[in-house]
């Protein structure tokens, strides 16, 4: 997986688009490509006896998503308030991940992303790929791949 | 990999597969040439192609094969040494090909000279025995049909390459002169020839030539046969031998067969399957918003748009519907290969193998009966010497069947064996602890075959590596279980026995009723639901407790009851369980019945089962969802999950039931649940319920004395049996009633005439007894009853336990407060506290008690235990003293007795008094000093 990651910094040139999203204080930059669609989470059905991370499931348009707290999988205390959530598909499935608030979309060069801080949360480190320094605050590039991947250990454990 | 090798693999090995069950039938049948020609072409085939794509290797083994197969149509005698010869080829050929298929196209390095100089030598060798008469006289139909069919494929495959010494060989069979309307040989090899000459031979024609030599093979197998008299065949022949006619049916055949069917990806099946459901989800929406628009205009088209569907649906489950037979493919080999270790007889009957039901289904149930074909080869069949002994025919037999009924498939798997042994099942069954002697002997033979299929169960006198480990049919119930089938076993001493397996059809689409939890709605599959209960008040069916578990009475029955909301971990926890107004779904799994209470019943509904994302599929009590007519996704509850919990509830579920039913109790009042019976006399006698743990039948025959004590032995330890006193009746054989009481590793049995009734009842002492074994008498529903003294009973079993209870009656108790952690002890002296006049409330934690001081009651006096898991009686001592509202309540410290040096300790902490937690006499005398003294001073 690390291997993964080392191509994505180093071969691709030029820029990357990145979808900015806002969990609990802090604002992460999801790959475009990743993102299907955004919307509002609605009627969530709460699954018996599974993980906190996951929120539950819910019906979008005929499709069963797996709905995913961003927050409880990053370790941040809940928050009150609306919601919006990210539709990402991954190996043939359909999850929604919880987020506080959409913001733009933003193209950022690659050669301008820094590697994590040593010391940044391992929780968090594990499923960041990178820093970018925007003028007002730092964004987080968030490896979707790296978080639904969490969701299986996290079981394990 | 390129399309051509992946149709060759597929084709290959369903081509392997059929070729393992004709060779069986081979060298069962060794004269049917038709078997022959069958694997014979099969294995050519294969051959052809492989020299087409370049795979070197499986042509040479191919050929070595299909060498030694054309010696057998020459004559050679077929042996069993040579059929399993060619059956490991064929297992070395599936190999490579499981290999290629891996390496995507290339073959693995290797050599196969071992197997190929094998079958070359078997080939060789009886060149003479064209000559020889073969083992097994060659049978004048068959072999004919073996020739010409040859030289119709070397015609069209390798047209000069094989001389055509089998047609010679075979002509000096026909014996007789021609009748009317047959052919001569020669006649038919002609027309053959020029038949197959008019099929292309290149490989992409393969297929239609195998087609070509089908129809062949039919023609020259109805050719020669009017000896036997059949008219039809008579008049086929000539059609035969007209070569134009003979054509256009070849190509007739061979348009009309790959017209009929094409080759489907199962992932495109299974994306329509989707679809298909997505369209059923979609109808059922609209159908729920017409149903509340009534003046649509839409409705009618709505309805057609409905029957579309269903007829659709319908029409794609068919799609993924395969004959049973697919899954039986692998047994006659398994079955022969058995029968040659075992060294018996097998012959393994197939009845109904196209009854066809879901793939998904098949998939699951292929390992369960190989299993199960197994187990009869070995333990059910007899071996040939036995068989003898019992006058039965060599030859045992297994039969398979399949049929449709409603809307399962059963399977039966039969065997004419010797039955099962139901004295050796019911000795294993109480030596597992299964069952009581005195359970057994009152089972019918049918129940007690079930104890099969209890988990490390194995009757088998001796382990064989093929089965009688004793895992196996545990697992093969579970298998079943999964799928929402069941399976059941009958037997008939020395007639063999019956295993019936009764399978859903699919498992796409189930018919599942819609419950409600807590808010939540949840469907349970129908196929569990056994029926629906509402227990109220008055209602005829009641929810009782026994040992604080809640169980409903239900006919014969008594079922354990478990909320749903509870099991799937979403019940609110302050709420107290309350079953007096209770809607109870019972279900079946297996054998294990039992009660769910759900708050509310929707509907029934055709749900569509979706699939868990993976990360949620690991989930005990949640197979799947489905999405409801109103947009909804719901769970789709797993019963076998249930049960699994309910029937044998864990730690944490016993213990929380615990804690809600004793503040069930205190919420209830004074009543307590008696347990009424007769011993000795007449008069009604009465246990209070909730220290009995369970109630047995002593079976005579078992009783031993120790020291001259009665004992038995019980769930593998020896205890101590009382009887109630003098009068009961001791039985000398059969059964007798039996109340169990047990607490932290001491049990002993108790001993009646007879088990009356179970009752809720005020427990008002009316006299106070001066017999050593009564705690006095009570008025239970008009009628007098003893109150049994329990710790006196324990006391005659154990030697030292609570003394007797001495002191008179005081109608002045106050309100207690007891706190101890066993339930035991709280059950034990609760009824002795309240039949001494007090009001006793019970907790079973330090928590719980501060909790309940924290309410409205107000306490006169707090007893409670110093040992206690989490807060411990000193800590809740403190806390206690540290609160100004209840800082005056006398506490009373029960405690081991001996710990002196806790006493100190205790009066630190700010216990009143302390009490050895066995001296009862104490306990109640201390309680009366400080009631007393408290009445006392309100006076």
């Amino acid at each position: 997986m690390s291997q993964h990651v080392v191509i994505k910094q180093d071969v691709s040139p030029g820029g990357s688009q990145f979808v900015t999203v806002r969990i609990g204080p802090q604002l992460f930059g999801l790959p475009i490509e990743a993102v299907q669609e955004v919307f509002v989470p609605d009627h969530i059905t709460h699954v018996p006896l599974c993980i906190p991370q996951i929120e539950g499931v819910l019906n979008l348009r005929g499709r069963i998503v797996t709905m995913v707290n961003m927050r409880r999988l990053l370790g941040l205390p809940d928050g009150g308030g609306a919601s919006m959530a990210v539709g990402i598909e991954h190996k043939g499935e359909s999850y929604g991940l919880i987020i506080d608030s959409m913001g733009e979309v933003m193209m950022l060069d690659n050669a301008s992303r820094e590697a994590n801080p040593t010391n940044l949360d391992p929780q968090w480190a594990g499923l960041a790929t990178g820093v970018h320094r925007l003028p007002s605050e730092l964004l987080l590039v968030l490896d979707v791949e790296l978080a639904l991947a969490r969701l299986t250990t996290d079981r394990a454990a | 990999m390129d399309d051509l090798l992946r149709e060759f693999l597929t084709e290959t090995n369903e081509s392997l597969d059929v070729a393992d069950v004709e060779l069986v039938k081979f060298e069962q049948d060794p004269n049917n040439a038709q078997i022959l020609n069958n694997i014979f072409r099969l294995v050519h085939t294969m051959k052809g192609t492989c020299g087409f794509i370049g795979l070197s290797r499986l042509a040479s083994l191919a050929h070595a094969a299909e060498t030694l197969m054309d010696q057998f149509r020459q004559g050679i005698p077929v042996t069993t040494e040579a059929v399993g010869l060619v059956l490991i080829t064929v297992d070395r050929i599936k190999e490579i090909l499981v290999e290629i298929e891996a390496s995507e196209g290339s073959e693995p390095p290797g050599s196969d000279e071992d197997l190929i100089s094998q079958l070359d030598a078997l080939s060789a060798a009886p060149a003479a025995a064209i000559a020889a008469p073969p083992l097994v006289p060659a049978d004048p139909v068959a072999a004919p049909v073996a020739a010409p069919v040859k030289s119709v494929m070397n015609g069209a495959a390798a047209p000069v390459s094989e001389p055509k010494q089998g047609v010679a060989a075979v002509m000096q069979q026909l014996e007789r002169a021609l009748k009317p309307g047959e052919v001569s040989m020669e006649e038919l090899e002609r027309v053959f020839r020029e038949t197959a000459v008019e099929v292309p031979a290149a490989r992409a024609k393969l297929a239609e030539l195998d087609n070509a030599k089908a129809v062949a093979t039919v023609g020259a197998a109805t050719a020669p046969t009017p000896a036997a008299g059949s008219l039809p065949a008579v008049r086929e022949a000539p059609h035969a031998a007209d070569p134009e006619a003979k054509s256009a049916r070849v190509e007739d055949h061979a348009l009309s067969v790959s017209n009929q069917s094409i080759r489907v990806n199962v992932t495109l099946l299974e994306h329509l399957m989707t679809m298909v459901s997505e369209l059923v989800l979609t109808r059922n929406q609209l159908l729920e918003i017409a149903r509340r628009d009534e003046s649509s205009d839409f409705k009618v088209a709505l309805q057609r748009l409905s029957n579309v569907t269903g007829e659709l649906q319908g029409a794609i489950m068919r799609t993924r519907m395969q004959p049973i037979g697919n899954a039986w493919q692998k047994l006659p080999r398994i079955v022969r290969d058995l029968a040659q270790e075992l060294g018996k007889h097998i012959e393994l009957e197939q009845i109904g193998a196209e009854t066809e039901l879901d793939r998904q289904v098949l998939e699951q149930i292929k390992d369960p009966l190989t299993h199960m074909v197994r187990n009869s080869a070995d333990h059910g069949l007899e071996t040939t010497e036995e068989r003898r002994r019992a006058g039965k025919p060599d030859k045992g037999t297994i039969r398979l069947s399949a049929y449709h009924q409603g809307g399962h498939v059963i399977v039966e798997i039969s065997d004419d064996g010797k039955g099962l042994d139901v004295a050796r099942i019911r000795a294993k069954a109480q030596e597992n602890g299964l069952a009581t002697a005195a359970e057994l002997a009152k089972m019918p033979d049918s129940q007690v075959f079930r104890f099969i299929f209890a988990a490390g169960f194995s009757t088998a006198a001796k382990i064989t590596n093929v089965s009688g480990r004793g895992v196996g049919m545990d697992v093969v119930r579970s298998n079943i279980e999964v799928i929402g089938g069941a399976v059941d076993v009958t037997s008939r001493p020395g007639a063999g026995c019956t295993f019936t397996i009764k399978i859903p059809l699919t498992l796409a689409i189930v018919p599942a009723l819609i419950v409600e939890a807590m808010g939540e709605r949840f469907a349970l599959p129908q196929s569990s639901v056994v029926e629906l209960v509402r227990v109220q008040p008055n209602s005829f069916h009641q929810v009782k407790r026994l040992k604080d578990a809640p169980v409903l009475c239900l006919r014969e029955k008594l079922l354990p009851i478990v909320p749903l909301a509870q099991l799937l971990g979403i019940a609110d926890d302050g709420k107290e369980q309350k079953f007096d107004d209770a809607l109870i779904v019972v279900l079946q799994v297996g054998n294990q019945l039992f009660g769910v209470v759900v708050d509310a019943v929707s509907h029934t509904e055709e749900i569509v089962v979706k699939p868990m994302a993976s990360v949620l599929r690991q989930l005990p009590m949640v197979s799947g969802s489905t999405i409801l007519g109103d947009g909804r996704v719901i769970m789709i509850v797993d019963p076998v999950g249930l049960a699994k919990v309910a029937a044998s509830p864990d730690e944490t579920l016993g213990s929380d039931l615990h804690n809600t039913a004793a503040a069930a109790t205190a919420a209830q009042g004074q009543t307590t649940p008696l347990l009424l019976i007769r011993a000795g006399s007449d008069d009604l006698k009465a246990v209070p319920l909730s220290l009995v743990t369970r109630l047995e039948e002593l079976e005579a025959t078992k009783l031993e004395h120790v020291n001259g004590h009665p004992v038995i032995q019980y769930r593998g330890a020896l205890i101590p049996i009382v009887y109630v006193n003098e009068k009961v009746k001791r039985a000398i054989n059969g059964t007798q009633p039996m109340l169990i009481f047990s607490d932290e590793g001491k049990t002993m049995g108790l001993v009646v005439d007879e088990i009356v009734d179970v009752v809720d009842a005020h427990l008002d002492m009316q006299l106070s007894s001066d017999a050593e074994n009564l705690l006095g008498a009570a008025i239970i529903d008009g009628q007098a009853a003893e109150i049994l003294d329990v710790g006196h009973y324990i006391d005659q079993a154990f030697g030292s336990w609570f003394k007797r209870l001495s002191g008179t009656r005081d109608k002045s108790g106050g309100k207690l407060l007891v706190v101890d952690d066993s339930a035991f002890y709280r059950n034990l002296i609760e009824p002795v506290l309240k039949g001494n006049g007090f009001e006793v409330t019970a907790c079973g934690s330090a928590r719980e008690a501060l909790d309940r001081l924290g309410g409205e009651t107000r306490f006169d006096i707090i007893v409670s235990d110093v040992e206690m898991p989490g807060m411990d009686g000193f800590q809740f001592a403190q806390a206690v003293r540290g609160d100004p509202q209840i800082r005056n309540v006398p506490i009373i410290a029960l405690a081991s007795e001996g710990a002196y040096d806790l006493v100190e300790r205790g009066r630190a902490a700010g216990f009143t008094d302390y009490i050895a937690k066995s001296d009862r006499a104490g306990l109640i005398a201390a309680l009366k000093e400080f009631t007393g003294a408290i009445h006392g001073e309100a006076a």
